[in-house]
């Protein structure tokens, strides 16, 4: 199988590190050959973060090209539009709708783009857009909006759900399991 | 055999556990960190936090001289605070295996600068080897210790971010143990006074001849003959990976992995069997230096930039003139989203008094090097850690002598004033400088994610440890003026400010003291909000840049879930808009 590739983009403290192991061990677990790379350090103080997966028969690269990425799974507006460039042409973007401003933004210094999701959905025909904060939060708990996305994520890309909630079961404390369950599927009827 | 997914530091600390280390020690740096904290969850190995480089690997030295197979892991920089005892380690060699990991960071993601630490293998005059990914990240670990005991040195490992924070599938293996060597006393190779280190120098000279000798057969440096003869491309480490990305088969590629000392035959045979050979390689032209000196005529830095990191992108354009074409591009400008000091941060209100003072402020290393940016921008200087106790000093001095006036503060964190700040501070006691010397104590090494240090109170598994008082210390060594207030109180730290500012017998020490807001179950509880009667949109508070105050309209607002409840920004609003608005 040719090597496909996931970018995820967030925020830091979004849970984008949970959403990418939980991912990753699904597929390691189907007997891909696989590779992330994400940095850490001054990254997680609320600043701009990405993960990249990519899998295949084997895989040299652990980084995604520009126009590399299969999926640009974007936690949130403004971190689907700064990493825009690495979508394919026939690439999917799964966005989630949520607005967090950057400090320049919060300062009144610049200005949030308006528009983001119209402008995005016109250009880019595979574009999913959800609301994971709401289904989260219907779920119970607001930090799984991870969950809901990795759920569209899996559904776009064909993977086996069984696959994933055996790993949700393995990676998450034992009493958020359920709830990180409930979201998943949420995601994955979504993702259809 | 078992197969795992590991980050390359994971995969190095796997290794430790697997080729049968017993002692293990680092001072936390990205991206290096995760090393030691994976190393400590193995009970069979001894692993501790030491409060800077040098001690780490100095410990690691000693515990090799006992006998044990030993690993030190550090960043870059750290390498820089460990030279002194690495360059003469060189020269006393080992006992039980020692491996010194340097984790390097191409590009600066979490850095102050983006040396090329493989420089140090032939400047220290030791072996090198370098992973490409986490498997060889783990087997290498144990042919560097082999390495190490069988030819009586220290062996540098070096990675970089892209190695140690990506992750890939390890096959790993069982514990062999290795117990511990005998020690037998021989001042002639541990004790370098001139004599002995002279005929040390000479045996060091033999022993990198063998080693060039083992660097032709060590398995790992080997070709992959392409599809054809026509492009060779000689590469190490993460490059590797790109070269195959771009090139797969199509080339032939001579890999290396102990890059030093080089295999000179190996590498002239490969240039001799291909027709153009490019040498693809991060940062410094380390790689093509040596070969060219060896006469040998290749490609490299010219095409390939030496600043920041490589990808399989930038290789792309260099070598093929494949330019790739984003399909989409943003629409607008996208504000930047650096990173910011946590709502809640202990730092901001320190920060927001010096900014209001006018001081010439030298800082360090850590979240709070943050004061830099907007809105704060406070601090004038950040060079490296420790230095802003001593730059302070000499920017001090250098104005009294030549008659000029200046209000001179260094700030400085806990962790960072234990790593090197301590002699710094000796320094302006000792030489009577006037400084006011603030360490910002959050009580932990947050940058880096929360590790201990000597003055936390417990060690790496969490146990309880000997804390050292940063009062006791700053007294010790002769400041007489030492101030301990609450960061999150900002009357009391103006007021420590200015008493500070009439004391003219010699530094002051003000501690700021206030843990981490991100310390669970320590960090501040409560809501604030603003009063919308109140408030008269005057835009104090967002002088404070905390990511809870928000602009939205013309109205100013606290984010509910992002707002600790630290009650700085109530302290800065000069109507008293401001109000407690709940308890969690
Ligand atoms: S981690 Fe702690 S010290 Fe660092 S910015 Fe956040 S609150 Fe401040
Ligand atoms: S109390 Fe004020 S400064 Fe502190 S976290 Fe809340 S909004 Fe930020």
């Amino acid at each position: 199988m040719s090597v496909k590739s996931i970018f995820i983009s967030g925020v830091g403290g979004q849970g984008t590190i949970l959403a990418g192991k939980v991912i990753t061990t699904a597929l390691v677990n189907q007997g891909y050959d696989v590779k992330m790379s994400e940095v850490h350090g001054m990254a997680q103080r609320g600043g701009s973060v990405i993960t990249q997966i990519r899998y295949g028969d084997r895989v040299y690269s652990p980084l995604i090209e520009k126009g590399g990425a299969d999926v640009l799974l974007a936690f949130e507006k403004l971190e689907a539009v700064r990493y825009i460039e690495y979508l394919s042409s026939e690439g999917t973007l799964i966005v989630n709708d949520l607005e967090m401003p950057p400090a320049s933004v919060l300062t009144g210094k610049e200005e949030y783009p308006p528009d983001i999701v119209p402008r995005l959905k016109s250009e880019i025909k595979n574009t999913i857009v959800v609301d994971a904060v709401s289904i989260a939060r219907e779920c119970g708990e607001v930090r799984a909006q991870n969950m809901v996305l990795v759920g569209v994520l899996a559904r776009v890309m064909d993977w086996s759900k069984q696959s994933f909630i055996k790993v949700i079961k393995d990676v998450v404390p034992a009493r958020y399991v359920q709830l990180n369950i409930n979201a998943f599927e949420r995601g994955w009827e979504l993702g259809g | 055999m078992k197969k795992v997914f590991l980050t390359g530091n994971e995969a190095i600390a796997r290794g430790a556990y697997e080729y049968g280390v017993t002692f293990a020690s680092a001072y936390p740096g990205t991206p290096s960190t995760e090393i030691l904290e994976n190393i400590a969850k193995y009970s069979e190995i001894y692993s501790e936090w030491a409060p800077n480089e040098k001690v780490a690997l100095e410990a690691t030295a000693g515990a090799s001289m006992a006998g044990a197979r030993a690993i030190v892991s550090m960043k870059h920089v750290g390498l820089n605070v460990a030279a002194d005892p690495l360059f003469t380690l060189a020269y006393t060699g080992v006992n039980g295996g020692l491996v010194i990991v340097s984790a390097d960071d191409p590009g600066m993601h979490s850095s102050q600068n983006e040396q090329d630490n493989r420089n140090f293998a032939p400047f220290a005059k030791i072996p090198m080897l370098e992973p490409s990914d986490s498997q060889e990240a783990k087997d290498l670990v144990g042919e560097a210790l082999k390495i190490s005991e069988m030819f009586d040195t220290p062996v540098l490992f070096r990675t970089t971010t892209r190695v140690s924070h990506s992750r890939s599938v390890v096959q790993i293996g069982e514990r062999q143990e290795a117990g511990i060597k005998p020690y037998v006393k021989n001042p002639e190779k541990f004790s370098m006074i001139p004599g002995f280190a002279r005929k040390r120098r000479l045996i060091l000279k033999e022993r990198l001849k063998a080693l060039e000798e083992y660097s032709e057969k060590f398995p790992y440096n080997r070709v992959e003959w392409g599809k054809s003869y026509d492009v060779g491309i000689i590469t190490s480490g993460i490059s590797y990976q790109y070269v195959k990305e771009v090139f797969g088969d199509e080339v032939s590629v001579l890999k290396l992995t102990m890059t030093f000392p080089l295999p000179k035959k190996m590498i002239a045979a490969f240039v001799e069997q291909v027709k153009e050979v490019y040498v693809v390689e991060e940062l410094d032209p380390y790689l093509e230096n040596q070969i060219r000196a060896m006469g040998l005529k290749v490609r490299g830095k010219e095409l390939i930039p030496e600043i920041g990191e490589l990808s399989a992108e930038i290789l792309r354009e260099a070598l093929k003139g494949d330019k790739v074409t984003p399909a989409f591009k943003p629409y607008t400008s996208v504000p930047p989203r650096p990173p910011v000091l946590c709502p809640g941060c202990p730092h901001r209100g320190v920060f927001y008094v010096l900014k209001k003072m006018k001081a010439v402020v030298t800082s360090d290393i850590g979240c709070y090097s943050l004061g830099v940016l907007p809105p704060l921008e406070s601090i004038d200087s950040i060079l490296c850690m420790g230095a802003s106790i001593s730059m302070g000093h000499g920017f001090k001095k250098a104005c009294e002598i030549n008659g000029k006036d200046a209000t001179v503060v260094t700030v400085i964190g806990d962790s960072t004033f234990l790593h090197s700040g301590i002699t710094s501070l000796m320094d302006a006691v000792y030489n009577r400088s006037n400084t006011i010397n603030i360490i910002v104590d959050n009580c932990i090494t947050a940058m880096t994610g929360h590790q201990h240090h000597p003055g936390t109170g417990y060690n790496i598994k969490e146990e309880p440890a000997a804390a050292v008082s940063l009062e006791a210390v700053c007294r010790a060594i002769g400041v007489e003026n030492v101030l301990v207030v609450d960061s999150y109180d900002l009357k009391a730290v103006e007021d420590a400010v200015k008493k500070a500012l009439e004391y003219k017998e010699g530094p002051s020490v003000i501690i700021a003291r206030r843990v981490c807001a991100l310390l669970k179950g320590k960090g501040p509880k409560g809501l604030y909000s603003i009063s919308e009667e109140k408030c008269r949109k005057c835009r104090m508070c967002l002088r404070l840049g905390c990511p809870a105050i928000q602009v939205r309209g013309d109205g100013i607002f606290i984010n509910p879930i992002s707002c600790v409840g630290c009650s700085v920004c109530v302290q800065v609003c000069p109507f008293g808009a401001i109000e407690k608005a709940g308890d969690e």
